[in-house]
């Protein structure tokens, strides 16, 4: 269960002691505490930028960033196997990323080009990956959510051990498919992992006021799935919490919930001015409990890696970045003659 | 050759279908052991058991939903929505999801399902279990819309939905379902998009779909024998439309009226009739199109307000003898 609200000092991340304890109880090698730490350098650079070229006049669409959210997508793809089916939020670009989507035809997409995932028909709302079987965002809220329910069955007829992913904000587990796909889920012992990714607020609605009764995830009980709530900020309790749901998941128990607490530091969309949030309370978030910038100092304290390594790790994530952006931006535009295309497989 | 109702015609197509391709797979609300609300998958649990029969909760989005994300895992759901009222509680999966993911996601993927569901009034069934929605469908790119008027049409296009990679309406006439006509017993398909002149003739083109062809066909072999003689089209597919089958007749006869259950206002003639006068056939037409749709209220209860709710043979007949006659 999360213990905060995000009001108050600097989160105290926990002795040296604990977290290797941590570690190694959920045997994470450095290499992969190091491949956490990129992930997350990566989204981050990816969300930055985006604004950037968002400001600079180059996005043609709306976009919706995920900066502040990094550890919930890190944390969840380090518990999963890489075929494992992803069915994901309009929030979506970290949970790509770490899911190993080609970050150059993302960018692509973003900027809708037609060397992008989608050859420039979604844009950053709609990115896709089906080689990857990442089955896409979508920006109907809560859309996916029942549709993970055809996926987990099409994978317990068909005897396979992959599982799906299912992830959604705080605000689509108000639609009214988030209670019909829970119950079928359940009913039929299906093979999903539902996360409730809840940066606090739909739009502009804060959770306390959408949501009758909370913890989100506590509505798992009405449907006997079990169900975990976890501070979504702390990359390695994700993990742990995703590896015990999927591991759960993947021996044929039927579905699981977990709810990752989190924050996101952009406003909801292009359109936001963040009227119904206080600047204090975001730069709260941004000093006192960055995903980042807490699993850096453990990093760091455990001597996983040095300031140099670590400034190193984040400067290459940033050119993985700056070198999708040269691929995005010397790409072709669709062409317009192409229009018709796509609508009738 | 055997003759088979329009339900049992369904339910052959679905059944040898099963039979032959493992990744199809049956689910909706009561059509296990109830046999579904019309009977039509009547026997076929025993026969292909509880997994290919999946029965559902009372959930129709998340029914739609299902059969759209194991489409994309290479399955082949055949979706039963009870009526077709209730699609309206699904229309998010089935329009802003299954009609846009093709092309939403570039092409790299498809929804390959199939939604069987009961249309029209005649039953008694009043404003919620009676309304003919195909039109509404119509209206959204990535669909096939397709409405079988009779039992042979019916198991080949059933085939054909299944097999066509696109998520498909398949829209059925819940008074049509005791119907008989020949249905050979192999597997046939009738293809996608194309209209059949049901009736050839030379005097005028009646454009009917499901039940209305039935009814259009009976008026036209009265007016037969006083030598008006009545091409009747059966477009089968309403989304895609074969417009080209219609424009060429009507370039033949001159003269086009329009029939169907649905509402009229906002109706698919309207679609028909556009495409025929915005045609080279405009030049050809001797005589004022026309429409005959539903009456633009919800389907009543009492039987004479319900059948005067929609056409009846009678008012396709006084259409048809005013446009022939020269008296609109």
């Amino acid at each position: 269960m999360s213990d905060d609200n995000g009001k108050g000092a600097e989160k105290d991340i926990g002795s040296r002691e604990q977290f290797e304890e941590m570690v190694k109880r959920l045997e994470l090698s450095d290499n992969s505490l190091i491949g956490l730490y990129r992930t997350m350098c990566t989204i981050r650079h990816f969300e930055y930028m985006a604004d950037k070229l968002y400001a600079a006049g180059k996005v043609h669409g709306t976009m919706h960033l995920s900066a502040g959210q990094e550890a919930v997508a890190a944390g969840i793809s380090q518990a999963v196997r890489p075929d494992d089916y992803l069915i994901n939020h309009h929030r979506g670009h970290g949970h790509f990323i770490a899911k190993g989507a080609d970050i150059n035809m993302m960018m692509a997409e973003f900027l809708g080009k037609d060397t992008g995932y989608n050859h420039g028909r979604g844009g950053s709302m709609h990115i896709a990956d089906f080689q990857s079987n990442n089955l896409g965002a979508n920006g109907i809220v809560g859309g996916g959510i029942p549709q993970a329910v055809g996926v987990g069955l099409a994978l317990k007829m068909q005897k396979r051990k992959e599982i799906c992913i299912c992830i959604f904000g705080d605000g689509a587990a108000n639609e009214g498919v988030f209670h019909e796909a829970m119950n079928m889920a359940a009913l039929w012992n299906l093979p999903v992992l539902y996360i409730c990714e809840n940066n606090k607020y739909g739009m502009s609605m804060d959770v306390e006021h959408a949501v009758a009764k909370l913890p989100i995830a506590q509505r798992a009980d009405a449907y006997g799935i079990p169900w975990a709530c976890v501070d979504g900020n702390d990359v390695v309790e994700v993990y742990e919490a995703m590896k015990t749901a999927a591991d759960h998941v993947r021996a044929g128990k039927g579905p699981y919930f977990v709810e990752t607490i989190t924050y996101r530091y952009f406003g909801h969309s292009k359109s936001d001015r963040n009227l119904y949030r206080s600047k204090e309370e975001i730069e709260d978030w941004k000093r006192n409990r960055d995903p980042i910038m807490r699993f850096t100092k453990h990093l760091l304290q455990s001597e996983i890696l040095d300031e140099g390594q670590a400034q190193e790790i984040d400067t290459q994530a940033e050119q993985v970045i700056v070198k999708a952006v040269e691929y995005a931006e010397a790409s072709p535009e669709p062409d317009i003659s192409t229009l018709m295309e796509y609508v009738y497989a | 050759m055997p003759e088979l109702s329009y339900l049992e015609a369904i339910r052959q197509a679905l059944w040898q279908e099963m039979k032959r391709d493992e990744r199809v797979f049956l689910l909706g609300e009561d059509i296990g052991r109830y046999g579904g609300a019309f009977g039509l998958t009547h026997g076929m649990l025993d026969e292909f058991g509880e997994e290919r029969v999946r029965e559902t909760p009372i959930s129709e989005a998340t029914i739609v939903a299902t059969a759209i994300g194991a489409s994309l895992l290479g399955m082949r759901p055949v979706a039963e929505i009870m009526f077709m009222d209730f699609i309206l509680l699904a229309l998010d999966q089935m329009v802003n999801q299954a009609a846009k993911m093709h092309f939403m996601f570039g092409g790299r993927t498809s929804v390959p399902m199939v939604v069987r569901m009961p249309g029209g009034s005649g039953s008694g069934a009043a404003s919620q279990h009676s309304q003919s929605l195909e039109s509404v469908l119509m209206h959204f790119p990535g669909l096939i819309v397709i409405n079988p008027s009779t039992p042979y049409d019916a198991k080949g296009l059933m085939l054909s939905a299944i097999r066509n990679p696109n998520p498909v309406c398949f829209v059925e006439h819940k008074i049509l379902y005791k119907t008989k006509g020949e249905v050979p017993e192999d597997d046939y398909t009738i293809p996608i998009g194309v209209a059949e002149i049901k009736r050839p003739g030379r005097d005028i083109t009646v454009v009917a779909n499901n039940i209305m062809v039935i009814k259009t066909i009976h008026v036209a072999e009265k007016l037969s024998k006083e030598g008006i003689e009545v091409e009747v089209i059966d477009p089968r597919t309403l989304l895609p439309l074969d417009t080209k089958t219609i424009i060429d007749s009507v370039a033949r006869t001159g003269r086009l009226l329009v029939v169907h259950e649905a509402c009229q206002t906002g109706g698919w003639a309207g679609e028909v009739i556009a495409s025929v006068v915005g045609s080279p056939a405009f030049d050809y037409i001797d005589a004022p199109v026309r429409r005959l749709g539903g009456k633009d209220i919800p389907i009543p209860y009492n039987r004479g307000l319900e059948m005067a709710a929609v056409p009846q043979e009678a008012e396709i007949e006084q259409e048809i003898r005013a446009l022939v006659g020269g008296k609109i």
